[in-house]
């Protein structure tokens, strides 16, 4: 296949191809591979979810109430989250509403995790592409400690002697000759742009965040009793609370419990403000001064989301994250979504390795098919059925499917919610002021306030030139993890409030029993999740599973082409993206783990030997 | 080569603290404190043991819950225990790069690292549901268990197959002791396990350089030899018959056995009522669930999690079911019922078996 046009690139596949398997740092396997031009520019680029699982359908014929549980271990990363879009999905198919404390509960437990991932993804699975260990070891800690005090005063762990001491911790590491996680890496490229000193702040925070991460993990603990894969309940939360009655030392929610959890909240505000956004903001400041802008992709044209964090349950215009789809780049035109249309969300299966009927057409998730069909092929294939040496995406070529939104490619994620809500707020919707002043203080502190603090010049990107980028997409994450954090504690004082005026009510258990279910139900629960909108579709019959269905947001993202050839958000996001060293791939690895890839989340829709094993027709 | 001491007399701590670290180590293994100094000697002179982690089909929940250990906390493990040279999930390098480590740390260290899986291979489709490299899955795990000094399965996918093994089983996941038959593999289920047992079992391998004694179906005894029913906080009401019957009804508010909305912990080896999760913060239980049974063999196809126990597929270690809270019997009535419920189950279940079950644990 010769080069062609799609929503704006021209891919050519006739260049020096790439293969990067696997790509680490990510949830699951996955696969890139990449053609370059004569320059080094990445000109065409394939990617490939390598793994498949089924879960959809060990579901059928199960009790819906224990769905939950199954769907969590769809993926330990973002726990929890899953789990949350079933019990909606059940409690959508059947009617059920939930108490407001219920509410609050779940609410704050997803904010957890939002704060969680989001900082685990930057500092454990991201800043490696940004930082470079090996030149810590040539940071002047006294000029580390003054870096810090500058980006953020108000950090108390910022003595040169701390700094000193993770230096010398690292150097012993380094001379041990054992470099565990870090061998092999692209230490000293060019493409590494941060002095020696940010790349010592930054190699710091990872090892604090590891430290601290763990601690906020506790909330999902005391409210589902474990992390990671704590338990939820449809109905309510299975957390009752007992303030000051018999036996309220022992019962699940109590006093000290509630103490116990507002302190976690109060170190996730806390870790977002002094570390992880300061950190951000200054990489993302001396990568920007050093021209790397890549990265946008679809971001710069098409995003979406569900809508999230709703500030009055079950009313959707208050959504403090607001959803919609925005095309062509025009952030004054917000189309409305709706996860029930059968002509808005549809999954295509032309280059997946599944078989349609009809491949030209996409199915609604209520009217989907999954057989597989798995037969790597192609005139540019190389090697055997167990082997792969290239794959051809002219032909089928990866596990994932490609769901299209009225048949439009579009990115999901962090940046798309605060693209949206960013538009949201531009045209007044009081829920989400809080998105535009976020992103406004911080292209003011990228723009200006860093660079005049580092002694380098001035720029005047607008957001929208900033946010479309792979340092808008890592920016995003992090305002969105320290706006999680802040909803939370509002979500806490309203629980405290809740109980204050006497309601402990936890679980609505009107229809637990089977037998107040109707014969046939369906239902959706979406879900912000970390990585961007997750939906379940639920089909009931007879008080068991008919059907589930999951489209997770890196099916959104980690696309292959569909049947037009249109290209997902991975793809696009490489195009265009000059390479320091092609035997090196850090810019590949920099954008592809800008959207925190989860491939366990992506590929879990499978059957065996060409068995259809499942087909859903709609009422 | 730099030893976990001199990392910790580095960072300042003192020889006190150290000591102080050492017996808890011993604690948290369940150790008596005459064993102590051996931790200590252990972490003051050993180099650090290579440790290849492989992920086959799984939801990286056991690297999750790795990481958040807190003693030790993850980040001494991996900087100054062990030398985890290769786990896709952390590591720096990416493909042919990653690979190459691989090969040179399994021809430098050849029989003396550890492989460390999460998750486990399918096996329809020729092993193309998991997709390394270009490569099945499979291949890797063989090719990287064949020169392993010992192999650790870490969790419910690795130990027995788990979610994507629940019927009907789609992808022939398979767990890897069926897979690596010459070697004994160290069980480490749960999904995930507690951060701490897999920490616990690691520092346990380095300190003493032996595998941990391990009950018949290769689990370490030291945390998988009780059911969370025996050390559960809720057990009193267990035994006074005291029992939540609905959710949020006043029971639960007060904290009362949850046997009756479908708990597994009469029938779940774990440690989760003694350790605990997340540094001891709670367990399932404690928070307001029941236990769904995840660190036992197939528990995603033993009925619903709401279902009270009935048809149990216990194997006995050191009791069975009319053993169980046996101590009560014969005091409270509606325990003895719920008692007799469990044995009759367990009895229409295993029967042929049942007495076998009797026989302690040997290893």
């Amino acid at each position: 296949m010769g080069a062609y046009e799609t929503q704006g690139f021209r891919m050519d596949n006739t260049g020096r191809r790439i293969v990067v398997d696997p790509v680490t740092r990510i949830e699951g396997h996955m696969r890139c591979e990449v053609n370059l031009d004569s320059n080094n520019v990445i000109r065409n680029a394939v990617s490939t979810g390598t793994m498949w699982r089924g879960l959809e359908v060990i579901l059928k014929g199960r009790d819906p109430r224990d769905a939950w549980a199954f769907v969590e271990r769809i993926c330990g990363v973002c726990t929890g989250c899953h789990a949350l879009a079933s019990v909606r999905a059940v409690e959508d198919a059947l009617d059920i509403r939930i108490p407001l404390n219920a509410h609050l509960i779940r609410e704050m437990m997803a904010k957890t995790l939002q704060v969680h991932d989001h900082a685990v993804h930057f500092y454990h699975l991201h800043a490696l592409d940004w930082v470079d260990v090996v030149s810590c070891l040539k940071a002047d800690p006294k000029k580390t400690s003054e870096l810090q005090q500058m980006v953020s005063p108000s950090h108390p762990l910022s003595s040169p002697g701390y700094f000193r001491d993770v230096q010398n911790r690292l150097k012993k590491f380094v001379e041990s000759g054992q470099l565990g996680p870090f061998a092999n890496g692209y230490w000293g490229s060019k493409a590494y742009v941060l002095p020696p000193e940010a790349n010592l702040m930054a190699v710091t925070h990872y090892l604090e965040a590891l430290d601290l991460q763990k601690e906020w993990v506790k909330v999902h603990t005391i409210f589902g009793g474990k992390n990671p894969h704590p338990n939820y309940l449809v109905g309510g939360v299975p957390c009752a609370i007992n303030i000051d009655g018999n036996g309220a030392a022992g019962a699940p929610i109590n006093m000290e419990r509630l103490n116990f959890v507002q302190a976690r909240i109060q170190e996730m505000i806390d870790f977002n403000n002094n570390v992880y956004i300061p950190d951000v903001l200054a990489i993302g400041t001396i990568y920007k001064q050093a021209g790397w802008l890549y990265g946008g992709g679809l971001a710069a044209t098409n995003v979406a989301d569900y809508g999230t964090y709703e500030k009055v349950p079950y009313d959707h215009s208050t959504h403090q994250l607001p959803g919609g789809v925005i095309l062509n780049g025009d952030w004054n035109k917000i189309h409305e979504i709706d996860p029930r249309d059968p002509e808005q969300v549809q999954e295509f299966v032309t280059h997946s390795w599944y078989k349609y009927g009809d491949e030209t057409k996409g199915l609604h998730p209520w009217d989907g098919i999954t057989e597989a069909n798995y037969n790597p092929e192609g005139p540019n294939f190389k090697g055997t059925r167990t082997k792969i040496e290239q794959l051809d995406e002219s032909a089928k070529y990866s596990w994932i499917k490609s769901p299209r939104w009225r048949g439009h490619a579009v990115e999901v994620g962090p940046l798309s919610r605060y693209i949206l809500g960013y538009a949201h707020a531009t045209q007044g919707n009081k829920y989400c002021q809080r998105v535009k002043q976020q992103v406004d203080e911080a292209a003011v502190a990228i723009n200006s306030a860093l660079p005049k603090a580092l002694g380098m010049p001035e720029t005047k990107y607008s957001a929208k030139q900033l946010l479309p980028t792979t340092i808008g997409r890592t920016l995003a994450r992090a305002l969105e993890s320290q706006y999680a954090a802040e909803m939370m504690m509002d979500d806490f004082k309203q629980l405290i409030g809740n109980i204050k005026a006497g309601d402990t009510s936890t679980a609505n258990i009107e229809k637990w029993d089977p037998a107040t279910w109707p014969k046939e139900a369906k239902g959706v629960g979406t879900v912000a999740a970390p990585r961007g909108m997750l939906g379940h579709w639920i089909r009931i019959k007879d008080g068991r599973i008919e059907n589930y269905q999951c489209v997770v947001p890196t099916t959104w993202n980690g696309s292959p082409r569909d049947h037009k050839g249109q290209i997902g958000a991975f793809e696009a996001s490489l195009m265009n993206t000059p390479m320091v060293n092609p035997e090196q791939p850090l810019e590949i690895l920099r954008t592809l783990h800008s959207f925190d890839p989860c491939l366990a989340c992506s590929t879990h829709v499978m059957s065996e030997d060409g068995q259809e094993m499942s087909r859903v027709t709609v009422r | 080569m730099e030893t976990f001491y001199e990392v910790m007399r580095r960072k300042g701590i003192s020889r006190r603290s150290f000591l102080k670290y050492c017996s808890l180590t011993a604690t948290s293994l369940g150790l008596a404190p005459s064993f102590v100094p051996q931790i200590a000697h252990a972490m003051e002179n050993k180099p650090r043991t290579p440790v290849l982690w492989l992920h086959g089909l799984e939801c990286t929940c056991c690297t999750e819950s790795f990481i958040r250990s807190a003693h030790p906390l993850a980040k001494d493990v991996v900087l100054s225990m062990i030398s985890l040279d290769y786990d896709d999930t952390l590591m720096a390098a990416a493909g042919h790069q990653a690979e190459a480590i691989l090969e040179e740390i399994m021809t430098k260290y050849k029989g003396q690292y550890i492989l460390a899986v999460e998750g486990n291979p399918p096996l329809n489709e020729d092993g193309m549901f998991c997709i390394q490299s270009g490569k099945p899955f499979i291949e890797k795990l063989k090719h990287v268990a064949k020169d392993a000094k010992a192999i650790i399965a870490w969790g419910s996918c690795a130990s027995w197959g788990c979610v994507q093994a629940a019927k009907p089983n789609p992808t022939q996941a398979t767990p890897i002791h069926k897979v690596i038959t010459d070697k004994p593999i160290i069980k480490v289920p749960g999904c995930p396990p507690i951060p701490e047992v897999m920490t616990g079992v690691i520092t346990y391998m380095l300190t003493f350089d032996r595998v941990p004694e391990l009950d018949r179906q290769g689990r370490p005894k030291m945390f998988y030899s009780q059911r969370i029913h025996d050390k559960c906080y809720r057990r009193p009401h267990f035994d006074a018959g005291q029992f939540v019957e609905a959710w949020d009804d006043e029971s639960a508010r007060k904290g009362y056995c949850l046997y009756k909305v479908g708990c597994k912990g009469p029938t779940t080896y774990n440690a989760c009522s003694t350790v605990q999760w997340n540094e001891g913060t709670s367990f399932p239980i404690k928070a307001g669930h029941g236990c769904i049974g995840c660190s036992e063999d197939g528990f995603w196809d033993k009925g619903s999690f709401y279902d009270r126990l009935t048809d149990i597929h216990a194997f006995g270690i050191e009791a069975n079911a009319d053993q169980i809270g046996g101590t009560a019997a014969g005091v409270v009535g509606a325990a003895v019922a719920a008692h007799a419920a469990i044995s009759v189950a367990k009895r229409a279940r295993d029967n042929s078996n049942a007495r076998k079950s009797d026989a302690p644990a040997s290893h």
